[in-house]
């Protein structure tokens, strides 16, 4: 800093300390919940400390679900949905996105802007403004309760073909020219030069798209009524609405700890990839 | 906008393009236009032949008082969301920037909360304030105050705002931070050699300079309040009590899913896409222009 002003840092880190333990005092509240039993939980307000029952109650509600309550499938079939939900829409995103920038930037066809246009048109039609017509849509394709009707219609991306399409362009175009000198066709060129280039944009769009996908809420709510499709995210509101009267909220809230750990744990451990895919998907 | 250097092919271009094209047209332009034309019909009771109704619609939407009620408790909670976590997030974002010492670690502790669902957020904050057995009910209702946000609109409201805010942070004080440490160090030792202490230094060098992040997040912020925020009045609130908390984008959900007013609903969604598409308008002409990294 300009000057030494020792209370003046001690100050920002108080403030820093007390934000950091405000933000984080949710997800301590549940961890401690999930620990607890039934009974703790129905005698007045729950406790502040961790409890004895983390494995007993971790256990119960991967590998059996919530038991008396039939909307409740085993948690872990529900995360391997999300798993599958997330993967599949962060590929499939990147995939159909990064062949259509290529074709944007490397080819002059018509109609190119066309489809430029059509495709940003898609930034302006989050899924909560269409939710009637696309759920008409996708019940008349008979992909109701399947992990494609889950996953198709999510992975058109605005962002992800802006980002590849800005990419590209920093390219020198010296490579392209040495590829077509050697002899290289386009998809040559796109396999070996233009793919290992993007490996660091990739990664940074994988971790974004990752959360999005493990994230979906209302989707999966309108497309799965079938247990064996429900995703964890929406399967706790499920829980939440079945379970009133404080009944089994240590449970629930295993369900929500283990919800929310996945995403949790791809942003810390891929922190430098997150922070530059959320900067550059927003240019 | 094109390579100088380009390829030549006749098919290749258009396979490439096909799978996003393909999805685009059939999962969002047809439903979006499917939404427009059901909003100038209105449908037979027993799905017998649609009525073209021009905008009748639309004028008894923005006659029905539940309609009206519902965009005054949007505009109240996004505005409500925007301002705490844009200003929460600044402080925290300034108090980052002058440490020296564990400004990475404050960051890594502080941007987690972007990777939880507005839905997990929205069933965290219910838990804490649960009227039965949530930590912080216990606490206000022996300090006298009567709390169960499950009768008191007012209170649920100010709970999905809560856990709206919380969800947000992280986002608005990553883009803060950036902004922040984007700023010349010169401009700030120039001003304290002159005698510029930091409160003044923040509100005429740095504050000025974050105005682009600023105004960015500010049209992120209102897109987010808006749109995905649904997860958490879903999970928490399901729009009560008595309405108190249901946004725009609920009430579409609700009246097409639970209603089935087709026609009302898709109207509501054409009022949707016409703000979406404003405020996105809005994000792209202004941050081309003022932004500078």
């Amino acid at each position: 800093m300009v000057e030494n002003r020792p209370w003046l840092t001690f100050a920002a880190h108080a403030v820093l300390v007390l934000g950091v333990l405000v933000v984080a005092f949710p997800v301590y509240m549940t961890f401690v919940a999930s620990t607890h039993d039934q009974a703790a939980m129905l005698s007045g307000p729950v406790p502040l400390v961790p409890g004895r029952y983390l494995v007993d109650n971790y256990r119960t509600v991967l590998f059996s679900g919530l038991g008396a309550s039939s909307s409740s499938p085993p948690v872990a079939l529900m995360m391997l949905n999300s798993l599958v939900m997330a993967v599949a829409i962060a590929l499939g995103k990147i995939a159909i996105s990064i062949i259509a920038a290529y074709a944007v930037v490397y080819f002059k066809f018509p109609l190119r802007m066309t489809f430029f246009w059509m495709i940003f048109i898609t930034l302006m039609l989050p899924v909560e403004v269409r939710i009637l017509p696309t759920y008409e849509v996708v019940a008349g394709l008979g992909l109701l309760n399947s992990y494609a009707g889950l996953t198709i219609p999510l992975i058109a991306s605005a962002t992800a073909t802006f980002l590849f399409r800005q990419f590209f362009l920093t390219v020198p175009d010296e490579l392209a020219e040495a590829a077509r000198i050697d002899g290289a066709g386009p998809l040559r060129f796109f396999r070996d030069v233009l793919l290992p280039l993007s490996r660091t944009s990739i990664a940074a769009l994988f971790v974004i798209q990752f959360i999005y996908g493990w994230n979906q809420y209302l989707w999966p709510l309108l497309v799965t009524t079938n247990e064996d499709y429900y995703t964890v995210v929406m399967g706790i509101s499920r829980m939440v609405n079945v379970v009133d009267a404080a009944a089994k909220w240590n449970l629930v809230m295993a369900v929500t700890l283990l919800a929310l750990i996945p995403p949790v744990i791809v942003v810390v451990v891929m922190q430098r990839q997150f922070v530059k895919g959320l900067v550059e998907t927003e240019k | 906008m094109i390579k100088r250097v380009i390829f030549r092919a006749k098919l290749l271009p258009y396979l490439l393009v096909a799978p996003q094209i393909a999805i685009t047209l059939i999962f969002f332009i047809w439903p979006a236009a499917q939404a427009v034309k059901q909003s100038v019909f209105i449908e037979g009771a027993f799905g017998g032949n649609a009525e073209f109704v021009w905008l009748e619609n639309f004028t008894a939407l923005f006659s029905d008082p539940n309609y009206l009620h519902s965009v005054r408790v949007t505009i109240v909670f996004s505005a409500a969301v925007t301002f705490f976590s844009l200003a929460l997030s600044l402080v925290l974002a300034v108090m980052a920037d002058r440490v020296i010492r564990g400004a990475h670690v404050y960051k890594t502790f502080l941007v987690w909360p972007y990777a939880v669902a507005p839905a997990v957020a929205g069933v965290l904050w219910g838990f804490m304030f649960n009227p039965s057995i949530g930590i912080f009910s216990y606490l206000l209702n022996r300090w006298g105050y009567e709390w169960n946000y499950v009768l008191n609109g007012g209170q649920a409201l100010v709970l999905v705002i809560a856990a709206a805010t919380w969800n947000q942070i992280s986002y608005n004080f990553l883009f803060f931070l950036a902004g922040l440490q984007s700023i010349p160090k010169s401009l700030i030792e120039a001003a304290a050699i002159d005698g510029a202490g930091p409160g003044r230094r923040f509100w005429t060098i740095i504050l000025p300079l974050l105005s682009p992040t600023a105004f960015f997040l500010l049209v992120v912020n209102v897109v987010y309040a808006f749109f995905q925020t649904f997860g958490i009045i879903h999970a928490v609130t399901q729009g009560g009590p008595a309405k108190a908390t249901e946004i725009l984008v609920f009430k579409v959900y609700n009246d097409g899913f639970r209603g089935l007013d087709l026609g009302s609903s898709a109207a509501q969604s054409v009022v949707l896409m016409a703000i979406v598409i404003t405020l996105t308008v809005i994000q792209f002409r202004y941050i081309e222009r003022r932004v500078h990294y």
